[in-house]
């Protein structure tokens, strides 16, 4: 997410020791936002994770290991984890899988029929996640719902599947969700492609299998790793999708959190599955850049 | 421009009805004329839509959400405005690390988010308010508003600014009359993407709100927690409604793209 | 039978059309430039040509065979685009071996064909640079490379230079020159640039609104222009309209002050039109004033008004001394140096 932005300076020159002080000045408000309402209630939630907490007593002040020792010990919360990131996996595959081929056909149209379809795949992104969701839940409803309906009449599949309550169902609601962000982050990729180059590649004697797989998937390969790293880590930590779709037995970890926090009240141990959720994400996140910027630096740069 | 093949056709047609259905489902259920969830195969009925006035807290929600948009998305550009001239035109020791900072809203799973504010609003005594909603959304569409305003600050062309300077103006009346105008497309599409942001967000504000400041979504999350029936629907449809509308005003007139790839340069 | 054939090739986009009746013959090895403003239709034609767009109306001939159901991938031509259209994700080398690897051209023959590719446009050592590492220079070289590694029957460049500096494009130019002529690939240029054209060209084909509007060597394109567009749009012209004067026998040509013999089969007004370099001071004349003066090195140039209207002068720096601006001169052409259009001239 980092490469979203370009900071290069346009004038300034570099090392300019006289162009600090304004920018600091210009930056100072902003800073002192996030240092007081950002940086302080993450410090107090990595601090509250080593808190003890009683049904009676309420949270204790002390610095014990009482959670994270729970966490690292009782199987719950390790099947918990690998679901989230299985849930979180499998999601990013097929989003690539499908949404790549559909950021590729979409450039291809002409003019109108590509601002058109952009609007009706990117549109659903700023409509509220819960109506989403909530279509997936009719869709899904039970053995007779209409998404098994369909399956069976088209002969796909012999008998209903369950898709409520389901990981299943929770990676179709998922995929659909996280899908126009992996659409977006390959079109940028595909942006930059020059248009003559398939052409070019023709020219050279290439049949259209050789250009997509030897010309068009490395040019893009970036985006679709971005796309990637954006949807793993919105997936693993979803929210809406999998305690709607997921119930109340099926949990991740957003969920697991909302539930000790606003139903058993244990905010330390809520505190501490949240904290390890962003530890591990941010640690999956920065690292899988490294390699993708490591990987093609030498082309790209 | 090499054309698209019926098997790519065919790909296209089954992406597009899997993005769709869904919103359509919710649409469709929403005009049943039924007690119960079904699609309206015995005509179309809008007393769903007219039930919705007997639940004012959806009203006030919906009322709630669209103050806290707006409100939240101001303020986050009064700070980002300056900060993304700051990274924009001077290299200083730390800009990387600034920036970074100013985008870390954007990984920060919301879920954290709303634990960490929950935690902090608590202990300085503001937890359930608005006042506190307003920060916490504050701080998660700062980077959406940064990001945008920066792309329009970088692209700007600063010779304007130096043949201003040279005509006599400075400091407040530079900004107001030459950079500010000319970064406006990119503020107000940040503004715009913060909004949809704000508007949007569950995960975070569903562990801040509280009865009297509960958002839309988060007022028919927990209501989808406990029965899902029409009325749900109805509501989605109307947001829904709200949202494509929004959306076709902002693309007939400003360029959808531009908002959503954050773009800002004025060929787009 | 010629080597590339164009048959009254045609192109339309919906009711538009943008190549009209383009026939052309082009012989082995010739150099071919397609010449003319931007929406002319040369673009369209060498896409054609190409394979890349499919033509509404006529034949493509290469060799006598019918080039339009050949798919482009089997064509054989060699490319050169304007933005180069270089795979950046690829070496220099790996850019160019590509066309051979598409041929199964063994490897041990693939890496000599390569290294010797890159040596004739001047790159070797630059191997395993990505094109993001390159000048705009050095990238066009290999994208010239890669298209003529593969030994295409016809190399085709569409504004290859456009995106150099001027000196570049001079170096670049001669170099081009060269390579063909040792290679003897038959080569289409389309250029917008006229200096271009005529530097490389054997054949100029001036095009304009989809239409030929001449065909001919650089110089009989240039001297002997078949219409007024041709004239103006290859370097500078000046246009006096001229009346016949049969009060004296036998019938003068006059423009103003300037007179001379009228040639056969003139009957009324014509424009007469002389380049600008074919004017000479002299002591009798179209009787002008020098308004400026603009000193251009090996060269000045002179702008003049005149009774027949503004005329621009050139003349070479040859040490001699020049009329200063507000001199009053007399401007004398040879009437072999100028051609006659008009209601009047001769078929």
């Amino acid at each position: 997410m980092s490469g979203a932005i370009d900071t290069a300076p346009v004038h300034a020159a570099p090392g300019d020791s006289s162009h600090a002080r304004p920018a600091w000045a210009l930056s100072a408000p902003a800073l002192m936002l996030f240092a007081g309402v950002l940086v302080i209630p993450l410090v107090m939630t990595v601090m509250l994770s080593f808190h003890d907490w009683g049904q009676y007593k309420g949270i204790e002040p002390v610095f014990i290991l009482k959670n994270w020792h729970e966490i690292a010990t009782d199987p719950y919360y390790a099947e918990m984890f690998w679901r989230t990131f299985r849930i979180a996996l499998l999601t990013t595959l097929i989003a690539a899988l499908f949404g790549a081929p559909e950021a590729y056909i979409l450039n291809r149209m002409s003019g109108r029929w590509k601002s058109l379809f952009l609007l009706l795949i990117l549109g659903p992104l700023l409509i509220s996640v819960v109506a989403r969701t909530l279509g997936w839940a009719l869709l899904f409803g039970g053995n007779n719902g209409l998404m098994n309906k369909l399956l069976m009449s088209l002969g796909l599949i012999g008998s209903p599947l369950r898709f409520m309550f389901t990981e299943t169902g929770m990676v179709v609601a998922l995929v659909h969700v996280m899908m126009p962000f992996m659409v977006m982050s390959v079109w940028a990729a595909l942006q930059r492609v020059d248009p003559q180059i398939e052409n070019a590649a023709l020219s050279l004697g290439a049949s259209p299998l050789t250009i997509i797989r030897r010309i068009v998937l490395p040019q893009i390969m970036p985006g679709v790793l971005s796309g990637a790293i954006i949807v793993f880590s919105l997936s693993a930590s979803a929210f809406a999708t999998p305690a709607i779709i997921g119930g109340r037995r099926l949990k991740v970890a957003a969920t697991l959190a909302y539930d000790e926090f606003l139903n058993t009240l244990d905010w330390p141990l809520g505190a501490a599955v949240a904290v390890l959720l962003l530890v591990a994400l941010v640690l999956i996140v920065v690292g899988s850049n490294a390699l993708i910027e490591r990987r093609y630096a030498e082309v790209f740069r | 421009m090499r054309t698209n093949g019926p098997l790519a056709l065919i790909f296209h047609t089954i992406f597009v009805v899997f993005m769709l259905a869904p919103i359509v489902v919710v649409c469709l259920v929403a005009f049943t004329p039924e007690g119960y969830l079904s699609l309206p195969t015995n005509g179309f009925s809008l007393r769903w839509f007219r039930a919705i006035a007997n639940y004012p807290e959806f009203v006030h929600a919906f009322w709630v959400s669209l103050g806290l948009g707006a409100l939240s998305s101001f303020v986050a550009l009064l700070f980002a405005v300056p900060s993304a001239l700051a990274i924009a035109r001077y290299s200083f020791r730390g800009r990387d690390a600034v920036a970074a900072l100013f985008l870390s809203p954007l990984m920060i799973p919301h879920v954290v988010l709303g634990i960490a504010f929950l935690r902090f609003f608590t202990t300085i005594g503001i937890g359930g308010s608005f006042a506190g909603l307003l920060i916490a959304h504050v701080v998660v569409v700062f980077p959406f508003a940064l990001r945008l305003t920066l792309a329009a600050a970088t692209g700007m062309d600063r010779s304007v600014e130096m043949a201003a300077v040279s005509l006599g103006a400075g400091g407040w009346t530079l900004f107001r009359r030459v950079t500010l105008p000319l970064i406006l497309p990119g503020v107000i599409s940040g503004w715009a993407l913060a909004f949809i942001q704000s508007f949007d967000d569950l995960t975070m504000t569903v562990f801040l709100a509280a009865p009297g400041t509960e958002t839309l979504p988060v007022r028919m999350f927990l209501y989808v927690q406990d029965n899902i029936d029409p009325l749900v629907t109805s509501i989605s449809a109307s947001v829904i409604a709200i949202t494509m509308t929004a959306l076709i005003l902002l693309d007939r007139f400003y360029g959808l793209d531009r908002v959503l790839a954050g773009k800002s340069d004025p060929e787009r | 039978m010629p080597f590339l054939e164009l048959d009254r090739l045609g192109k339309q986009f919906g009711a538009q059309t943008v190549v009209d009746e383009f026939s052309l013959a082009v012989a082995k090895g010739e150099f071919i430039s397609f010449l003319g403003p931007s929406g002319c239709g040369k673009t369209t034609t060498l896409q054609m040509i190409a394979g890349f767009l499919d033509p509404s109306c006529g034949a493509i001939r290469l060799e006598g065979r019918e080039l339009t159901a050949v798919q482009p991938a089997k064509r054989g031509l060699g490319i050169v685009f304007q933005s180069y259209a270089l795979f950046p994700h690829m070496t220099a080398a790996e850019n160019v071996s590509f066309g051979l690897e598409m041929r199964r051209v063994p490897r041990a023959e693939r890496v000599e064909r390569v290294r010797s590719a890159l040596t004739m446009v001047g790159l070797a050592g630059y191997e395993d640079r990505y094109p993001k590492r390159m000048s705009g220079g050095q990238q066009q070289r290999v994208a010239l490379a890669r298209a003529l590694v593969i030994r295409p029957s016809v190399l085709l460049l569409d504004e290859p230079l456009s995106n150099l500096d001027a000196k570049l494009r001079e170096e670049m130019q001669i170099e081009l020159r060269q390579i063909q002529r040792n290679l003897g690939t038959t080569t289409v240029l389309v250029t917008h640039d006229q200096n271009e054209a005529m530097s490389l060209s054997d054949r100029i084909v001036v095009m304009s609104q989809g239409r030929i509007e001449q065909i001919g060597t650089p110089q009989e394109t240039y001297e002997r222009p078949a219409s007024a567009f041709v004239a103006r749009f290859l370097g500078r012209t000046n246009d006096f309209a001229a009346a016949i004067d049969r009060t004296v026998a036998p019938p003068r040509l006059v423009a103003g002050s300037w007179s001379a013999p009228a040639p056969a089969g003139i009957a009324g007004p014509v424009t007469i039109t002389v380049r600008p370099e074919r004017i000479g001071f002299a002591d009798a004349g179209l009787a002008a004033r020098i308004v400026t003066r603009i000193f251009q090195g090996d060269h000045w140039l002179f702008q003049c008004v005149s009774e027949c209207g503004t005329v621009i002068v050139i003349r070479q720096n040859d040490g001699q001394p020049q009329p200063v601006e507000g001199d009053a001169v007399h401007l004398a052409w040879r009437v072999e140096d100028m051609s006659l259009r008009g209601a009047g001239a001769a078929a």
